[in-house]
């Protein structure tokens, strides 16, 4: 009960603030800015299109859809080892992490298990996804605010945990490398002691974010208390990820519900803030991206051995029955709800992308700021445009 | 997942199938919210719960969830359409049917006349009849209209349309759990409430489920469309709403029909055994 009255209280304060302190400061003529959608700030093409008043956003609405490319209607059609091929292009930076939940639940389906081996190789992947995305984010997060540099930084060292993927995959990109039951290959010769340097550069790479970023009083002044959502907000609109646990709550995953990955095999930490503003969002991130590299020096240390394919049917048929298996992606909860009525096809599949979610509680929290804010508060919310769109 | 409590009532049966305690405690609790608008449940043990509750009811389930039981994270809204496909299951159903091992043999030697050959025709080479049932799954809607019962999935359900969403609970430790909740979507007025009350987040989620199946939410601020240009006519994820490119050009499954050379030999006969 106090939940709801609180989060009304909170929504309905935080709208007739933004229209109190507009209307008392300055009454002037509305205007209508449009960002994008080609916008450097908007991460590929979402167009916001916020009513101003002075320099204050009235409205902000954002407009999805320029990259939507029914990957839902798609998969109706597909069998399930083609799908893979589609939804690593949900989100682009941390691809072989969209194939995992999917492959997860139609495996669920079959009742099928990877062996320990694939698993692991399936969660150090998973992870290095999670480099490829986050480390941008962290240099981009530079761009947003004007600072340039941060970003060669990431794009240079970003290359390092591109550079394994393919190796392993043969794809920088979209590496279509998980199957039903297992993986495509096994590690290549001599990459445990590659990657393990590789995590050394991105460590590397962390502490050099730190040093530029989090003393500096130009990122403090546009960060922190800009953009703050409230714990009950979050999880109304269904945010996760970075973004929930910037807002204080407590849950990944990865620790509570990490079906067919070894993260309880490991020994690392959830990092939360209890800010909520995107000062925390770019922290937690930066957490993430340290835990991670500890994951995978983890993970190459205790790799089994054995074999990396279960034994499957070549005609990969998933028996009827409904599946929604989600995992913690880099942007967040990504899920996919299959429904099967047996067949080489699935019936219907539902995508629960991370962004979607995330970037619905941009007309909540645009509500009031200032247009400066609007870039540090989409940039640190952080989405892909596919994951939105699909 | 908690296992705290109710663990003897399990033990109780004789037989030792695998119990889920504590979904089964969850849907006894929502059983006794719910009352008569909790319709039918599923639960997988270990994985995953379902409810299926009335129109009605819709709303006022996601109340329930949210103040009563703690589920405040809200997952995604969507729906279903369950009609078959009017356009048959020609990319699947052809494949099926020639490429399971039992039946192989038998479909092997009537291969009948292909109706669309020139795309097909380098890729099926193994198989001759890839096109074998396209006659069956006949390309004219079977009456998909009428008052036919369909197929559902879990938690049943006894209309065309229904609507799904999945709420969990998280954040607390050792306290977390999702269900997925559907209901039937009343096929004359294609019209359930909203959830946008209840969770604020479910506006983009509605918004969707609108414009790709054509349910109106009861309630909802705006409905407008998310993806598609404001003019576009038609709900793309209904089930009749063709896809054009798999209307002109077969469903490009019809590639994997050629063999691996090397697993041809060895395993084809028994890989139909091992699931």
């Amino acid at each position: 009960m106090t939940a709801m009255t609180d989060s009304q209280k909170l929504q309905y304060i935080a709208a007739r603030a933004a229209d109190a302190r507009v209307n008392v400061e300055l009454e002037t003529e509305g205007m209508t800015l449009n960002l994008g959608p080609q916008h450097p700030a908007t991460h590929g093409t979402l167009r916001i299109v916020a009513r101003l008043d002075g320099e204050q956003v009235i409205a902000a609405e954002p407009v999805a859809g320029y990259m939507h490319r029914g990957y839902e209607k798609l998969a109706e059609v597909r069998n399930y080892a083609q799908i893979t091929t589609l939804v690593n292009r949900i989100d682009w930076l941390g691809s072989f992490a969209n194939e995992v939940p999917f492959i997860l639940a139609a495996e669920q389906l079959m009742e099928i298990e990877a062996p320990p081996r694939a698993q692991w190789i399936r969660t150090i992947l998973f992870e290095m996804s999670r480099l490829a995305n986050i480390v941008l984010f962290l240099g981009d997060m530079g761009v947003q605010l004007g600072a340039v540099t941060p970003a060669f930084y990431a794009f240079r060292d970003r290359e390092f945990v591109l550079d394994q993927i393919e190796r392993v995959t043969g794809g920088r990109f979209h590496p279509n490398f998980d199957r039903i039951g297992g993986l495509k290959d096994d590690l290549p010769k001599g990459w445990i002691a590659d990657t393990k340097s590789a995590m050394d550069k991105v460590r590397d790479f962390c502490d050099e974010i730190e040093e530029l970023f989090m003393n500096a009083e130009i990122f403090d002044a546009r960060m922190r208390g800009v953009g703050v959502i409230p714990q009950d907000i979050a999880m109304q609109y269904g945010l996760s990820g970075a973004n929930a646990r910037a807002s204080g709550i407590d849950w990944d995953l990865r620790r509570d519900n990490p079906i067919g990955l070894v993260y309880n095999e490991l020994d690392w930490k959830v990092w939360t803030h209890v800010d909520g503003d995107s000062y925390a969002r770019f922290w937690v991130r930066l957490q993430e991206v340290r835990e991670a590299t500890k994951m995978i020096d983890q993970l190459c240390d205790g790799l089994p051995s054995g074999p990396i394919m279960a034994k499957v049917p070549r005609i990969i048929k998933v028996p009827e029955g409904e599946a929604y298996i989600a995992t913690e992606n880099p942007l967040g909860e990504m899920g996919y709800y299959i429904v099967s009525q047996g067949g080489l096809t699935p019936f219907r599949v539902k995508i629960r992308s991370a962004s979607f979610n995330n970037v619905s509680i941009v007309p909540w929290i645009l509500r009031g700021v200032y247009i400066p804010d609007i870039i540090s508060i989409l940039g640190s919310i952080y989405f892909i445009l596919g994951d939105i769109d699909r | 997942m908690t296992d705290d409590t109710t663990t003897t009532e399990a033990e109780t049966e004789e037989v030792p199938e695998p119990r889920d305690e504590a979904r089964e405690e969850l849907l006894a609790k929502l059983q006794e919210a719910l009352g008569d608008s909790l319709l039918d449940s599923h639960i997988v043990v270990d994985r995953d719960i379902w409810i299926r509750v009335t129109p009605e009811a819709w709303q006022n389930t996601a109340r329930v969830l949210r103040e009563q039981f703690g589920a405040r994270y809200f997952g995604f809204l969507s729906a279903i359409d369950w009609m078959p496909s009017p356009y048959g299951r020609s990319h699947d159903s052809a494949v099926d049917n020639e490429l399971l091992p039992p039946k192989e043999d038998e479909l092997l030697p009537d291969a009948p006349a292909e109706p669309d050959t020139e795309a097909t025709g380098d890729a099926a080479v193994t198989d001759g009849d890839a096109d074998a049932s396209e006659d069956e799954s006949s390309i004219e809607a079977p009456a998909g209209t009428g008052e036919a019962k369909y197929e559902t999935g879990f938690a049943g359900g006894e209309t065309r349309f229904q609507v799904f969403a999945r709420v969990a609970s998280v954040g607390e430790p050792n306290n977390h759990w999702g269900i997925t909740v559907k209901a039937d979507v009343p096929e004359d007025t294609l019209t359930v409430d909203s959830w946008t009350s209840v969770y604020a987040g479910a506006d983009w989620h509605e918004r969707e489920a609108w414009e790709m199946f054509g349910i109106n939410f009861e309630g909802h601020p705006g409905l407008r469309n998310m993806y598609l240009p404001s003019g576009f006519k038609g709900n793309p994820l209904r089930k009749d709403f063709p896809l054009v490119s798999r209307q002109i050009k077969p469903w490009p499954g019809i590639v994997d029909i050629e063999q691996m050379p090397e697993t041809e030999e060895e395993d084809a006969p028994s890989e139909g055994s091992e699931a």
